[in-house]
């Protein structure tokens, strides 16, 4: 499984809140998916006040909130891979 | 609420960034009060927080087992490892998201979330899923924290 920090990260917000990360995830994206703490990504679980909203750009791109207990929270792009497949799959249209 | 422990119950400590001073005093004190209360206590932390919890607890008096923060997260979240007992320090945003998360994970476990720091009036208003709250504005000063946990966790009178 691909790790997160070897996938050359896009970071498109820092030290972010919960909230303005899933404000601009869906303002930005027109596919928009709802997942749950815990849900497996890449090499992580994703951390968050449920639901975590996940977006896909490009049918290439997944953009997601990552969070590091001292940086805290980034909002970042990156390749998606088989996870913008999985995503789609597992994740869900409505909050 | 007294906090006796059921035999074997697990109590997680899910630590913070260790920039607020207090974080660690308050850690050493709770994993040694309630592996008193009969907890199987587990620290969970990145390896800057299990490393000062370590250092400053060189004969294992308090910190029992320890677990990374990622490793922990996920093996909770695959149900492979439980807990009745879950207490989150936050002193920053990350530290709601890693409390609301194991509140999603770990939906029966009595959840406290200590709120600690300079901000900690307004990350606590953030707090908006069910648990027990300590919210104190401090960081250097353990006190008014320490007490404010005894009260939640029925140790009250026998501190005072």
């Amino acid at each position: 499984m691909a790790c997160i920090d070897e996938l050359n990260p896009e970071v498109l917000l820092r030290g972010a809140s919960f909230a303005e990360c899933r404000a601009l995830v869906e303002k930005r994206c027109r596919e928009v998916y709802y997942v749950d703490p815990g849900y497996a990504i890449f090499d992580t679980h994703l951390i968050g006040v449920p639901p975590i909203a996940v977006g896909v750009e490009e049918d290439t791109f997944i953009i997601l909130p990552y969070t590091k207990p001292c940086y805290g929270t980034f909002l970042i792009r990156v390749p998606g891979g088989e996870e913008v497949e999985r995503l789609r799959r597992k994740g869900r249209r409505r909050p | 609420m007294t906090t006796q422990a059921h035999k074997d119950e697990s109590a997680l400590l899910v630590f913070g960034c260790p920039e607020v001073p207090v974080q660690a005093a308050i850690g050493l004190y709770l994993a040694g009060r309630l592996a008193e209360d009969g907890y199987d206590v587990v620290t969970a932390g990145n390896p800057s927080v299990i490393g000062l919890l370590r250092v400053s607890d060189q004969k294992k008096h308090y910190i029992g087992k320890t677990v990374d923060l990622d490793r922990c997260i996920g093996e909770v979240s695959e149900k492979k490892r439980d807990a009745a007992l879950c207490v989150v320090f936050a002193h920053n945003d990350a530290g709601i998201s890693y409390a609301a998360t194991m509140r999603y994970l770990l939906p029966e476990a009595r959840l406290v979330v200590i709120v600690f720091g300079r901000n900690a009036e307004e990350l606590a208003a953030g707090v908006e899923f069910p648990c027990e709250k300590v919210m104190e504005k401090a960081v250097h000063n353990p006190g008014k924290l320490k007490k404010g946990i005894d009260e939640v966790f029925g140790w009250r009178a026998s501190t005072s």
